[in-house]
């Protein structure tokens, strides 16, 4: 079989679409790390705005919903002066039958110049990278259970802002490991990063031994999975899941592996609390951690805007 | 029509002859192998100097994607191309074989094109719905080879016992994927590729635990069972442990899980959504030495042919299957050169062996099929074992232009090209006909 070339990636190893972080370089993550830095600045100007993407036509194609990640986009779109054009498509064109790359198709002749692309199947946005006119850039708002990048850079932000450096951090990932693209984007990142102690945490229907070939430790028991840790990562727990095959119940979920101050007791003192949102308060963590000194939720949904836009200022200066 | 393949490498895998030789073709039949009578006076000579004269190839699992429109005529002459002179088709067309009127149709088609014998396969059970049982001794009358479920599940198995039972009554074959219902629904193989894709796997015990079950019934009915595709190690150890009890059961590989791993996803390519998945390195590597030491008996193209609207989806949303027919033979070299094996063992698990596994549900046929005897039919493959080819969709006649093996995605060259195939001694492919065509 031929070596098959990262298709993220340019012949000059340069970033033209953001599809996955594995197999992407330290270099440019810490690039886009670094950029986000500069743009954060923007955010606390009273003309929040730089022309970087001025004339450019963004699309926001979401074939599976979420408000939140894409308002982030937007916003992040705007800031770079971007026009940004949502298209909710769960509601629109798939509905009538019409192909994924006939949509796409349709959308390039609109001139567009950024895809970011939401999908339920893993793998669509690089099917989308390879069948869009070349110019276009595709950026992964959230595959199926395989990638959330954005999302993934952004906790690497959070993470690098609190802790400085990452050799020689001990992260915990806590919840629905297996069906969650939140934590294979964290783990990709985390072991570029050089972060040496990654733990996955969870009952063996969510986290399965598996993970392990993904360069992580897998623990069944909260309090040592959290032990002496300086980054806990909290996931959401999906309705679908909270009762059923893979769980009993949420409350039974809560009491094995919800994120509480006394469980919270067990990692390093200045551990912080990170979760991508939107919380189950009383689910998966408890609403006095969540709220209380160890959280950096928040900050994590600023630092995310700043992350989007560097991703996509470094895209739109890269040639296919 | 007399035909003369004059100074070819006749290779017979039942006989293990393998020596230069001309062969003298009459009324359909093999007249003579070296010592052709002197009066012999051919209508068409084929110069076979430096190719392989073989039985034309057997293959056990290829659909022909539908019994009614306009597919078949394309799908035969694939096969024809691929040096494939007879093909077992299951019962997954649309509609479903589940009536011998639909048998007789499509058989009868088949035959007016003159390409490929056609053996089709019986559903089991009505609709393929996996309930009621399908008239087998009609379906059998009508050409119907043996009886199976294709990818549709049994409903129970008490169902799937009584099927045996039945089958077993008259000596059926039952034709059977070992793949358990509820443990089946994922779209790649349980495994670190697909935890690091976020693909739903389908863990091997799906295989294991239907080939327990089925196992078991076999030993309960004593119903002649067929496994279609085993993709697992631990599959190839269960058969080889139920040949070795002595019961009376055969299984096939396709050549995609020969080949490949669940690695050639690579950056979701949709080409690789298979069924069965394509699993680890240690399954492939277990499959080929089954298939070298018999424990597997054929190996298969399983040819299903998709279009263009079907396969360019997400790789979860992609339909299953790829073109075989005519990468079966070129795969059966590939793999018998890397395992180092003889051009006539290689050749062995796509002519007589498969012919062996069909047994007598074949009928006088079974006599010579897959072999090159005097007296026998004419199903002859001639093709040129050191030309090299690669798979692109201008060299493919199938409908099915999507494979694993395309030459952009995989750049795999494929050794040995087919040049002429005989069919009852009819020549029904020439690649000079063709190029000039």
């Amino acid at each position: 079989m031929l070596a098959r070339r990262n298709p993220q990636l340019n012949a000059h190893g340069e970033l033209i679409h953001l599809l996955s972080i594995e197999g992407l370089p330290r270099a440019i993550l810490t690039q886009i790390l670094d950029t986000a830095g500069t743009f954060l600045s923007v955010n606390d100007r009273d003309v929040k705005k730089v022309p970087l993407l001025r004339g450019k036509s963004v699309f926001n194609l979401f074939f599976e919903n979420s408000t939140r990640t894409r308002t982030t986009f937007e916003i992040a779109a705007k800031r770079l002066s971007a026009d940004v054009i949502n298209l909710d498509i769960a509601k629109s064109s798939a509905s009538k039958g019409e192909s994924l790359l006939d949509t796409i198709a349709n959308l390039s002749a609109m001139h567009a110049d950024m895809f970011v692309v939401r999908h339920s199947e893993s793998g669509a946005p690089y099917l989308i990278a390879r069948h869009c006119a070349p110019h276009v850039h595709v950026v992964n708002a959230g595959d199926g259970r395989h990638a959330h990048p954005t999302q993934g850079l952004l906790d690497m932000y959070t993470i690098r802002h609190y802790k400085k450096s990452f050799n020689a951090l001990t992260v915990a990932i806590v919840g629905d490991i297996v069906h969650s693209r939140v934590a294979r984007s964290d783990i990709h990142a985390l072991t570029t990063l050089g972060v040496p102690e990654i733990r996955a945490v969870g009952p063996k229907t969510l986290v399965p031994g598996d993970l392990r070939e993904m360069g992580v430790r897998v623990c069944h028991d909260m309090k040592e999975g959290v032990k002496d840790a300086d980054v806990i990562i909290m996931l959401r727990l999906q309705n679908e899941r909270m009762s059923g095959a893979m769980l009993p119940s949420a409350g039974e979920y809560f009491k094995s592996y919800g994120l509480t101050e006394e469980v919270l007791a067990h990692a390093k003192p200045d551990a912080i609390v990170m979760h991508p949102g939107p919380i189950n308060r009383g689910v998966e963590i408890d609403s006095r951690v969540a709220d209380g000194a160890h959280s950096v939720i928040l900050p994590q949904v600023t630092f995310g805007i700043a992350v989007r836009m560097a991703v996509m200022s470094i895209l739109a200066g890269n040639d296919a | 029509m007399k035909i003369l393949i004059r100074n070819g490498r006749v290779v017979d895998p039942a006989s293990g002859r393998d020596e230069t030789a001309d062969v003298a073709i009459a009324a359909g039949r093999i007249v003579a192998i070296g010592h052709v009578p002197a009066d012999f006076t051919p209508d068409r000579t084929i110069e076979a100097d430096g190719c392989v004269v073989a039985p034309g190839l057997v293959d056990l699992a290829a659909r022909l994607k539908e019994a009614g429109a306009g597919a078949l005529e394309s799908e035969l002459a694939a096969a024809a191309a691929g040096g494939v002179t007879s093909l077992v088709c299951p019962p997954d067309t649309d509609p479903p074989l589940d009536e011998p009127g639909l048998v007789d149709m499509l058989k009868f088609r088949a035959r007016k094109l003159s390409r490929c014998r056609l053996f089709p396969l019986g559903a089991l059970t009505r609709h393929l719905d996996g309930e009621e049982l399908t008239e087998m001794i009609e379906l059998t009358e009508a050409g119907c080879v043996g009886f199976s479920q294709a990818e549709h599940p049994i409903k129970d198995n008490l169902t799937l016992m009584r099927a045996m039972q039945y089958a077993s009554t008259r000596g059926y074959a039952v034709w059977l994927r070992p793949q358990d219902r509820s443990l089946s629904g994922g779209v790649a193989a349980s495994g670190a590729v697909a935890t690091r894709l976020g693909l739903s796997g389908v863990p091997v015990v799906a295989e294991t635990i239907a080939l327990h079950t089925i196992v078991e019934l076999v030993r309960q009915t004593g119903a002649r069972v067929h496994f279609c595709r085993l993709s697992s190690a631990a599959g190839v150890e269960l058969v080889r442990r139920a040949k070795a009890e002595g019961l009376p059961v055969t299984a096939d590989v396709s050549i995609n899980s020969l080949h490949l791993t669940d690695l050639d996803i690579g950056y979701f390519n949709s080409d690789m959504r298979l069924t069965p998945p394509l699993r680890q390195g240690k399954d492939r590597d277990a499959l080929r030495a089954g298939l070298a030491d018999g424990t597997i008996d054929a190996l298969v193209s399983d040819h299903t042919p998709i279009g263009d609207d079907d396969k360019m989806l997400p790789f979860g949303e992609a339909v299953p299957g790829a073109t075989g027919l005519e990468l079966l033979l070129s795969l059966a070299l590939k793999w018998g050169d890397e395992a180092r094996l003889t051009l006539a063992q290689a050749l062995a698990r796509v002519t007589s062996e498969p012919v062996r596994v069909l047994g007598e549900a074949l009928g006088s046929l079974g006599q010579s099929a897959g072999r090159l005897v005097e007296g026998g039919v004419a199903d002859i493959c001639v093709f040129d074992a050191a030309a090299e080819w690669q798979v692109t969709s201008e060299t493919l006649r199938s409908r099915g232009k999507h494979t694993p093996f395309d030459a952009a995605s995989s750049g795999t060259r494929m050794p040995g090209r087919v040049r002429h195939t005989l069919v009852a001694g009819t020549l029904a492919y020439s690649a000079a006909d063709a190029n000039t065509a």
